[in-house]
């Protein structure tokens, strides 16, 4: 509080006229508000950019064609399927891990060194550069396990870059369940395992979703760590299995964007548009699988 | 739940054991991940240093590992890395502590319902994204201005890599300042302050801790972001503090090589470890700072 009273001294030492202190208030209220609208200034501009280039690049052939030399022919098709095979396999892997792991953390974990050295791991993971974790795949999952430069390799590649996400928002999910409901569950004589799965998840649902979901449009977007684990620039054939070699919309729109021919720069804007429908139907999917659960929960 | 009541008392013990243990065991997970970030990028940068000294890997002033003849000093990608982080903090900290205060203290409840998710958007859109914007719109920009700017630049990427982690700032900020107890305000119109008066010399001092450590973490995502400087950044790793010159980043460097399919056992394999374990370290140190401020600094109300 010492701040307040040299303020207060300084303003009887050196009286400021009400007016100027009322002026400047007014022009950082503008500056101020001008910071905050700066942001959708932007976004907007961004978004307006990108549909004015890719719109008319965007058709039904461009969604079913392979990439090609030439820009009219180029398509999508290979890129959409293996960021959607990369998606599922990811989410597969790590939503059972990252949701397992919080459940540890919050209900059964005693408070010891242990879990602590797990909670600050934990937090240090997810701030370590997504760059990092394909250097982690190229090294443990495609050479040293020999998976090679496949979709699996990138699917668990990327489900250890967004397993810190969803242990941290899980454990928020399971960390507002109130206490009154799980004390209740074991005065009914049940095991921990039977609350958990009872009335803790039950609860704790919508968030731990929200959270994975979260997670995986991150992942859907990410481009940098698959390149290190070796997505193909190119593709010519639909990858089948998890096998495969494959391509994802972020690095087609990376290769896209690189090439020398102009014409190109329009296809990766239409690129673009794609992988932010995808982004905005996954985020739909997580409002309404929240407001599904949500309502259940009211029940 | 009939079913399982009548379940005998041993099995369920037992059950909960197993359970157990599953758990411990997807625990354990994190922290393989750790270890195995820190065996794998540490084989490789050891073996880089058996080929390559230390010493000149920190102080010459050339990254030509793929050139005859080769020179390993990640002074270049480094100072890369520093353009990059300036830039984008010169965009990033101000509007977004601008923007945390406004929506803080400033914004109306309604105007603060919109604008709050908006931001949020903003910060869920892929960085490919934003590596286009920086090489198709925010360059030309800038050549337009300066026209001997090169196609790419430091200055193109850096204020595309500060307009993403804008609401970095400004939500971690605003989270800081919503900590505030109100009667510190209360207490500071009580005395006759304005608006800013109270958001500058009372909230802003009293958030102080949580402030310092968005910066930190903005500054340390600036330091690992990738996609953008690899669109617009260029690859020309240069000791230069001219942000109209092409550069190259640490990240840039690891994408370029990783692009050209290298082989295990190469020398463009080891190095890109190596400069994969610098980037690690930085990024741990500045975490692990931020996180320091705040509990150091952590004043209870």
């Amino acid at each position: 509080m010492s701040v307040l009273r040299e303020d207060l001294v300084r303003l009887i030492d050196n009286p400021v006229s009400l007016q100027r202190r009322k002026i400047k208030n007014k022009f950082f209220h503008v500056v101020l508000f001008l910071c905050t609208i700066f942001g959708v200034v932007v976004l907007a501009f961004l978004l307006y950019d990108i549909l004015k280039k890719g719109l008319p690049w965007l058709s039904v052939d461009f969604i079913k064609n392979f990439p090609s030399r030439f820009p009219k022919k180029s398509g999508i098709y290979p890129a959409l399927l293996g960021s959607l095979m990369l998606i599922l396999l990811t989410t597969v892997i790590a939503f059972p891990i990252g949701v397992g792991t919080a459940i540890y953390l919050e209900e059964y974990a005693g408070n010891n060194r242990f879990t602590e050295l797990i909670k600050l791991n934990i937090a240090n993971l997810a701030g370590v550069p997504s760059i990092i974790y394909g250097m982690l795949g190229l090294a443990v999952f495609v050479r040293a396990l020999g998976m090679g430069r496949s979709i699996l390799a990138g699917s668990f590649t990327m489900a250890l870059l967004i397993l810190p996400i969803i242990i941290i928002s899980s454990q928020e999910a399971i960390r507002s369940v109130p206490g009154i409901l799980k004390q209740a569950s074991y005065a009914l004589g049940t095991t921990k395992w039977q609350t958990v799965t009872g009335v803790i998840l039950p609860y704790a649902i919508p968030g731990i979703l929200t959270g994975t979901i979260l997670a995986v449009s991150r992942a859907l977007g990410e481009a940098a760590p698959l390149i290190v684990v070796g997505a193909l620039s190119y593709v010519s054939f639909a990858p089948s299995s998890v096998m495969d070699s494959f391509t994802t919309l972020p690095i087609q729109i990376f290769n896209w964007a690189s090439m020398p021919k102009k014409e190109f720069q329009n296809v990766a804007a239409a690129g673009i548009i794609v992988l932010l429908i995808i982004l905005l139907a996954v985020n739909a999917i997580a409002i309404i699988l929240r407001d599904k659960y949500q309502i259940r929960m009211k029940d | 739940m009939k079913k399982i009541l009548f379940e005998s008392k041993s099995k369920m013990q037992k059950n909960e054991r197993v359970i157990n243990k599953i758990l411990i065991i997807l625990g354990v997970i994190s922290i393989l991940t750790t270890i195995g970030i820190i065996l794998s990028l540490a084989e490789e940068t050891i073996q880089f240093f058996r080929s390559v000294s230390i010493v000149e890997f920190f102080t010459s002033t050339k990254w030509t590992p793929m050139f005859e003849p080769a020179n390993y000093g990640v002074l270049p990608l480094v100072m890369g890395t520093f353009l990059i982080v300036i830039f984008s903090s010169v965009i990033s900290i101000p509007i977004g502590l601008g923007s945390a205060i406004y929506l803080s203290e400033y914004a109306p409840k309604k105007v603060r319902k919109i604008l709050k998710p908006v931001l949020e958007i903003l910060a869920g859109i892929p960085s490919i994204v934003y590596g286009y914007f920086a090489l198709t719109s925010i360059t030309p920009l800038i050549r337009s201005i300066f026209p001997n700017a090169s196609v790419f630049n430091a200055l193109s990427a850096g204020i595309a890599v500060g307009i993403m982690t804008i609401p970095m700032v400004s939500s971690l900020s605003e989270d800081a300042m919503m900590a505030v107890p109100d009667s510190l305000r209360l207490g500071a119109y009580a005395l006759g302050s304005t608006k800013f008066e109270v958001a500058t010399k009372i909230v802003v001092p009293a958030a102080f801790s949580g402030i310092a450590a968005s910066f930190i973490l903005a500054i340390s995502r600036a330091i690992g972001e990738t996609m953008i400087v690899a669109m617009a950044a260029g690859s020309t790793p240069k000791l230069t503090l001219n942000p109209l010159e092409s550069i190259q980043t640490m990240t840039g460097y690891i994408v370029q090589i990783s692009l050209g399919d290298v082989p295990a056992g190469s020398i463009g394999y080891k190095t890109i470890f190596a400069v994969g374990t610098l980037l690690f370290f930085i990024t741990l140190i500045l975490n692990i700072l931020s996180r320091n401020i705040v509990r150091k600094y952590r004043r209870a109300y």
